[in-house]
């Protein structure tokens, strides 16, 4: 995989809360813009009222005008936050009543009310204005009546619509944000469920994905099931090619062998059954080889999808044992087994039989006659010991036999490809443990496969 | 119009008079800061609560000068810086001091919404307007309870009650000012009445206490939106008047304090206000102290003046104007 990882279910949830945070805020600040062109409104209402009834007590006696304010006109402006009020009452530009300095003339009439905000004894005032021209002889009059009032009780109104809006807004955010990583999971689900369907098949398990997947994964779903069709045939031709290869080599090797031996049976010569035996020993040689590549590519085949069953490491050994017995009876060597019960464990059968037998015939190989072999099956920790009495592994080059195609220094003319350890370690490795190389003090060496 | 001119007259008159201080004391703590008040109470009627006061804050000792409620906004905005804390019965013109920004706001108090303007404008007593009769002028005689009755007890016997009549003058009382116009607004009985007070030639005083003196002598028969309590202050006059609060209605003020905001001791002021608020002056012990607290009449809330910016209409020089002329041309004859 190249580039960054990503994740679908995080970029989901981050696009639905970043998404409801950003409704979030709009609401709060739309409720808030929304809640003070109300507010406004309503204290412009109120002054407007006042104004009026102000307006309307406005009589014009010998050109001199006389307001006797209504009770209800001040009244009227009484708030919760108890807001302050000024007015001002101007003929002309001569200001008749009420605080000097609230409104500055000159004055023209005007059809309505205009409002304003402005500052006024140390503080903000919302500020109503009616200019009106009084009809009365000999002249109009004109009057101007100017009402304020403090934004206290506004403010308050506010903060409180504020506090409100901004509960609505966070509880509608948590609320989305829970949504969003529930709709993530749930939208998620499908794919996720498909990935432990596959992951959870064995290794040699390449059937096509039936199971139903929403529309969205049906095209990797198919190529999915395409790619692992191509990959079982591939595989089935592998196979079937190793099986193919084996028996192609080691048959005509077989027949090879035994024309040999049949002609060593008829010749008489010392140098022509010289000749003849070191041929059966390269054709031994080239046979053993043979099989023991053919093994080793079916480890490294096999090693990378395992197919894990309960086994008996006993059993299996005991099979070897009765297997290469003759194999050993023809070199005077006795197999010995040690086992105290059944070893049950969750292994390769094939690969492990594989390894057991690649150490056993190491054994054979470098024992002296008239000796013994020992296996050993072991519990705790689970392992498998194969001992011999030979001449043992050459200390300075214990950490490298194992490598592939290495032989030991003192392996003489013993035949031998050495590939038996390496397919001991791979198979070791395959399983999650590890082969351990040793010698035995008095001669002998052993080597332990850990499980 | 020749009642016009003499208002205007009048107006002159009362600004030109120079505001000035009625009495001056001052009641010693330890030693420590003086809180400047200044009051439309008498001395000897609210010397018990600063005393109190004084008990519980011995290191403030106070300053206190006595004026027309009127003078007070006159010497309020002569000299902001002269005075820590206002006490005032003309709730009116409290409201505007508080209204034009002088007053300090003191959000620690919480109180009801009643009895307080802005947090800055604080009710501490319930006094009722109410009618004080001579006992003995109406002896064998049915005692008014109500405007009509008074109107009607006057119209019987006009020549026995000619100048024997006496209310405030409310060109010169803030008190005065705002009893008639809040009587104006709930009726127009008010207005009957003073053209029978008119007729019969009533006297004007400046304050209760000068009516109270009168009725008990026996120069006054009858005394309309006087405060009743006041007679409390005089024991001797208690058997010789009767106070009468008006059935009809009973226009209620609230006696108030404000803190200057110019103060530079606002605490300490503050702690004044708290304590009037407090009503813990109104000891039980103290039967015929003058002063009603809130505490002890708190169900009589019904026609209290409210706080409320209504109160400034009344001050309008235009309206004030309007209504003194009315005032005079009814009782100035």
């Amino acid at each position: 995989m190249r580039g960054r990882a990503t994740s679908l279910r995080r970029r989901l949830t981050w696009t639905l809360i970043g998404g409801a945070a950003v409704l979030a805020v709009l609401f709060y600040l739309v409720v808030r813009t929304y809640a003070q062109q109300i507010a406004q409104q309503g204290q412009d209402r109120i002054l407007e009222a006042s104004l009026t009834s102000l307006m309307d007590a406005a009589v014009v006696r010998e050109g001199q005008v006389e307001v006797d304010v209504p009770y209800a006109a001040f009244a009227m402006l009484d708030t919760a936050a108890d807001d302050r009020v000024f007015y001002a009452i101007h003929q002309g530009a001569e200001l008749l009543t009420g605080y000097d300095g609230l409104v500055e003339g000159p004055f023209a009439a005007m059809a309505g009310p205009v409002f304003d905000t402005v500052g006024f004894a140390g503080t903000d005032l919302r500020l109503a204005r009616l200019t009106r021209v009084l009809p009365a002889s000999p002249a109009p009059v004109m009057l101007t009546v100017s009402v304020a009032q403090t934004r206290d009780s506004l403010a308050g109104t506010l903060w409180a619509i504020s506090v409100n809006a901004a509960l609505f807004g966070g509880a509608f955010f948590v609320l989305a944000a829970g949504m969003a990583l529930w709709t993530s999971r749930s939208t998620m689900r499908p794919l996720s469920q498909m990935a432990e369907a596959v992951a959870r098949r064995g290794p040699r398990d390449l059937r096509p994905v039936v199971r139903a997947v929403p529309t969205e994964l049906s095209p990797l779903v198919t190529s999915l099931n395409s790619l692992m069709t191509r990959l079982n045939a591939s595989l089935t031709q592998s196979e079937t090619f190793i099986a193919e290869a084996a028996h192609r080599v080691r048959t005509p090797l077989a027949t090879v062998r035994t024309h040999a031996e049949a002609t060593l049976m008829r010749v008489d010569r010392d140098e022509n059954r010289a000749a003849l035996r070191s041929m059966i020993r390269a054709i031994d040689e080239s046979s053993r080889a043979a099989g023991q590549l053919l093994d080793h590519a079916m480890v490294s085949f096999r090693g990378d999808q395992m197919e894990r069953s309960a086994v008996d490491l006993v059993g299996i050994c005991r099979e070897l044992v009765d297997r290469l017995t003759p194999v050993a009876e023809m070199k005077d060597l006795e197999l010995v087994l040690q086992a105290d019960g059944p070893v049950v464990v969750q292994a390769d059968p094939i690969l492990i039989q594989n390894a057991v037998r690649n150490l056993i015939d190491n054994a054979l190989k470098y024992s002296p006659a008239e000796g013994a072999v020992r296996i050993e099956v072991q519990a705790d920790p689970v392992a498998i010991v194969v001992c011999d009495e030979g001449a043992g592994f050459p200390v300075a080059q214990i950490a490298e036999l194992s490598q592939r195609f290495q032989r030991g220094a003192n392996a003489g003319d013993t035949v031998g490809s050495g590939l038996g350890l390496t397919i001991a370690r791979d198979v070791a490795e395959a399983h999650g443990g590890r082969l351990e190389l040793a010698n035995v003090e008095g001669g002998g060496a052993c080597a332990t496969l850990y499980l | 119009m020749r009642n016009f001119v003499f208002v205007i007259l009048c107006l002159w008159a009362s600004l030109a008079a120079a505001a000035e201080l009625e009495d001056r004391q001052t009641f010693h703590g330890e030693n420590g800061v003086t809180l400047r008040v200044l009051s439309s109470t008498d001395t000897d009627i609210f010397a018990p609560i600063l005393e109190g006061f004084i008990a519980r804050n011995p290191s403030v000792s106070i300053d206190y000068a006595v004026a027309g409620s009127a003078d007070i906004v006159t010497l309020i905005e002569d000299c902001p810086d002269c005075f820590d804390v206002v006490i005032s019965s003309a709730m009116d013109l409290q409201l505007k001091l508080a209204n034009d920004g002088l007053a300090r706001r003191l959000p620690g108090l919480a109180r009801s919404s009643d009895t307080q303007w802005r947090q800055s404008l604080f009710g501490f007593t319930l006094e009722p307007a109410t009618m004080v009769l001579n006992r003995a002028a109406f002896e064998g005689r049915k005692m008014p309870t109500t405007r009509q009755e008074l109107i009607e007890a006057l119209r019987a016997e006009p020549e026995r009650f000619r100048g024997r009549l006496g209310t405030y003058d409310v060109r010169l009382s803030g008190l005065g000012y705002l009893f008639a116009t809040q009587d104006a607004r709930t009726s127009e009985t008010f207005w009957r009445l003073m053209e029978v007070f008119g007729n019969l030639d009533a006297r004007l005083y400046c304050c209760s206490g000068d009516m109270i003196d009168d009725l008990a002598s026996g120069e006054l028969f009858v005394a309309y939106n006087v405060l009743g309590s006041y007679t409390q202050t005089r024991p001797e006059t208690l058997d010789k008047v009767a106070v009468i609060t008006p059935e009809d209605f009973a226009t209620t003020m609230m006696r108030t304090a404000l803190v200057l905001d110019t103060t530079e001791l606002g605490e300490t002021a503050a702690a004044l206000v708290a304590y009037l608020t407090s009503g813990a002056w109104a000891a039980q012990d103290r039967p015929g102290f003058p002063l009603p607290s809130l505490r002890d009449a708190e169900a009589q809330m019904l026609s209290v003046v409210s706080l409320d910016p209504g109160l400034l209409v009344y001050l309008d020089r235009l309206k004030r104007a309007l209504f003194l002329e009315a005032w005079a041309s009814a009782l100035l004859r």
